[in-house]
């Protein structure tokens, strides 16, 4: 092996590269915009779409109210859902969303309370439909306080305290720091994303490197300086690594960049402050994520140059590469599933694990047995990559493949 | 001085089964001396040229190049040869004079050393207009001329020109061939590979036809002319390969 030749190659496809306006927009000004945009545009259509729907006062249509005009009024009066007159249409107009929900009384609800007897309110709504929910909890709202209304007259009458039916109350409290409540919520999500973008910022270079040069015709070129094969894979392989990893940097970067423009990196700030908007993350955490991800970015780097050098051009190679996304996105998006934790087993699996540990690494919680061992079985699948990488640059039926 | 024993490259093809590109193949060429390659598309004369340059191992025989072996030492003979072929392209996006500064820099000159030879080799080749301007902007001529430049930089006792003046306009071809000869005037030792007849005749000292993967012919253009009773090289070449293809 020769340092200086694996230098040179390296700062010419560096160079090479930084000339590339693809390899640019892949390595620089995707990850640059797409964590910030993503979470941007996310958090601030969710926010958006739940302020509005929140700011709507739902229509409500009450159904056989007629010999109960005592909930009619109470009904009425709440300002916070609008009565609309009954008609024989509501299912259909709660298909069409022109109605948010539909209440059904028994007949003789009102005398049924009076004289003590059970009686069931049955709500109509539209499952799954974000208004129609509103609805339904001011509905039920309504529904609990008139209740205990009911009740606590019932027992003001007879003389009992309130206390009776209500002995204890329960509430909750969270005692997680707040970098995990934060980390729960999108530490899976951020990881994701470096991941899959450190996958995508080598994917373009190692084509263009490899596939690229043997449609060109610079790979016959290179092949006969005297270059031995080794230091030629290793040069182009550090420059493939560098797209990589800058790309997995400035994406975290950006997501960092993200959080603190919103205020909401912590130092201390209490979930309460985070929770509104972004949640809260632990920046020394995002930082080993980034560590944890080098080993990662070799095996990525290593397997995509590997296979496209086996193509004879870019669209080959690109036919190859892209359905890998796929084996990178499944185990990485399993790191996103809730209750998923990290056990000896998964820390072998590589990305699976990178994923569940940099959830826990961005909530605070740092496990260095794991991180030991996610760190080393990565290290070494990555130099198997590696190993079997520069074995393919040594075949001349890969090399010049017909 | 390039030695080729029974050099023969076999390769396997799974529709085809195998095909024997270069079937034992042997000549000399001495330094000072240009060795012209003749065939036919898919006689096997660039299978022969990139066994030289080590590109390819040789499945059986052998050869020397520059006093190295082949098989056992493919870096010291890649660090002997200049290299040029159709297929050795250049990188668009390096100007010529970074391309010449990185193979000579992969050859392990000095950087001084590089400097003064890009001076030279521009002054030789007529390269000092574009010198600094990036190759994707190039025409044909300019490129072959720096892909010519590159294969000299490090000043090798062995060229090896597969083609070198296919699709360039007279002019710029007659620069090249006179660069060639120029080569062998200094002592170096020269395969020169091409399908214009009238080169042939102006530059090689022997001609090799290759045909099928095997040396039907060798020779001096004289002797070829002797052996065929022919002045005509075109039809040398084709009564050495056993006369025209049906159409």
């Amino acid at each position: 092996m020769n340092a200086r030749n694996i230098l040179t190659v390296y700062g010419k496809e560096l160079r090479d590269s930084l000339r590339d306006r693809r390899t640019l927009v892949s390595m620089i000004l995707i990850p640059l915009l797409m964590i910030p945009g993503i979470m941007m545009v996310a958090v601030g259509v969710s926010a958006r779409v739940m302020s509005k729907a929140r700011a709507e006062v739902p229509s409500v249509m009450l159904l056989g109210d007629g010999d109960s005009p005592a909930v009619h009024a109470a009904l009425a009066a709440n300002r916070r859902i609008r009565l609309v007159p009954a008609a024989p249409d509501w299912r259909q107009r709660i298909a069409d969303k022109q109605l948010r929900a539909a209440v059904e009384l028994p007949p003789g609800f009102d005398a049924a309370l009076a004289r003590g007897a059970a009686a069931e309110v049955k709500i109509y709504d539209y499952e799954g439909e974000l208004r129609s929910g509103f609805a339904v909890g001011e509905l039920r709202t309504f529904f609990n306080e008139y209740r205990q209304r009911t009740v606590a007259a019932r027992l003001a009458a007879r003389g009992l305290p309130a206390e009776l039916i209500r002995p204890f109350e329960v509430r909750t409290e969270n005692v997680a720091p707040p970098e995990k409540v934060g980390g729960n919520l999108v530490g899976g999500l951020i990881p994701y994303l470096v991941i899959l973008l450190c996958f995508t910022g080598a994917m373009y270079p190692a084509m263009d490197l490899t596939a690229g040069e043997k449609e060109r015709g610079t790979m016959e070129t290179i092949l006969c300086s005297p270059v031995a094969r080794g230091d030629l894979v290793l040069g182009k392989f550090l420059m493939v690594l560098t797209a990589s990893l800058a790309t997995g940097l400035i994406s975290l970067i950006s997501s960092g960049a993200t959080f603190l423009a919103r205020g909401l990196v912590m130092g201390g700030a209490p979930a309460a402050r985070a929770l509104p908007g972004l949640p809260a993350i632990d920046p020394a955490g995002l930082l080993l994520v980034l560590v944890m991800v080098v080993p990662v970015a070799v095996l990525f780097c290593a397997v995509l140059l590997a296979v496209s050098l086996y193509a004879k051009s870019i669209k080959e190679a690109s036919s190859y590469a892209s359905p890998m996304i796929i084996l990178i996105i499944v185990p990485a998006m399993m790191g996103l599933l809730p209750g998923l934790e990290l056990n000896a087993r998964l820390a072998l699996v590589p990305i699976l694990n990178l994923a569940l540990v940099s959830k826990e690494l961005v909530s605070g919680v740092y496990h260095w047995p794991y991180l030991a061992l996610i760190f080393g079985s990565t290290c070494l699948y990555a130099a198997a990559a590696l190993a079997f990488c520069v074995r393919m640059f040594n075949r001349e039926d890969v090399l010049f493949r017909v | 001085m390039i030695e080729a024993r029974q050099l023969t490259k076999v390769f396997q093809d799974r529709k085809r089964g195998e095909i024997r590109a270069v079937d034992g193949v042997s000549f000399t060429c001495r330094p000072g001396q240009i060795y012209g390659l003749l065939g036919a598309n898919g006689a096997g004369k660039t299978t022969t040229l990139r066994l030289l340059a080590t590109l390819l191992r040789p499945t059986a025989g052998g050869a020397s190049v520059a006093g190295f072996d082949v098989t056992a030492e493919p870096g010291r003979v890649r660090a002997n040869v200049g290299f040029l072929a159709t297929s050795t392209a250049l990188y668009g996006r390096l100007t010529a004079r970074e391309t010449l500064t990185y193979f000579g820099r992969l050859h392990g000159l000095a950087d001084a050393v590089i400097a003064a030879r890009v001076e030279r080799l521009a002054d030789e080749l007529g390269m000092r207009e574009f010198l600094d301007r990036r190759v994707e902007k190039y025409s044909t001529g300019m490129k072959q001329k720096t892909s010519i430049a590159r294969t000299l930089v490090h000043d090798p006792a062995v060229s090896i020109f597969d083609e070198p003046t296919v699709g360039l306009d007279v002019m710029t071809a007659r620069n090249i061939v006179r660069f060639v000869r120029d080569r062998r005037d200094r002592g170096k030792t020269v395969i020169y590979s091409t399908h214009v007849m009238s080169e042939v005749e102006k530059l090689c000292d022997v001609v090799g036809i290759i045909h099928r993967g095997r040396l039907v012919a060798e020779g001096t253009v004289e002797q070829l002319r002797a052996r065929y009773g022919e002045p005509d090289m075109e039809e040398i070449f084709v009564r050495a390969v056993g006369g025209e293809e049906a159409p």
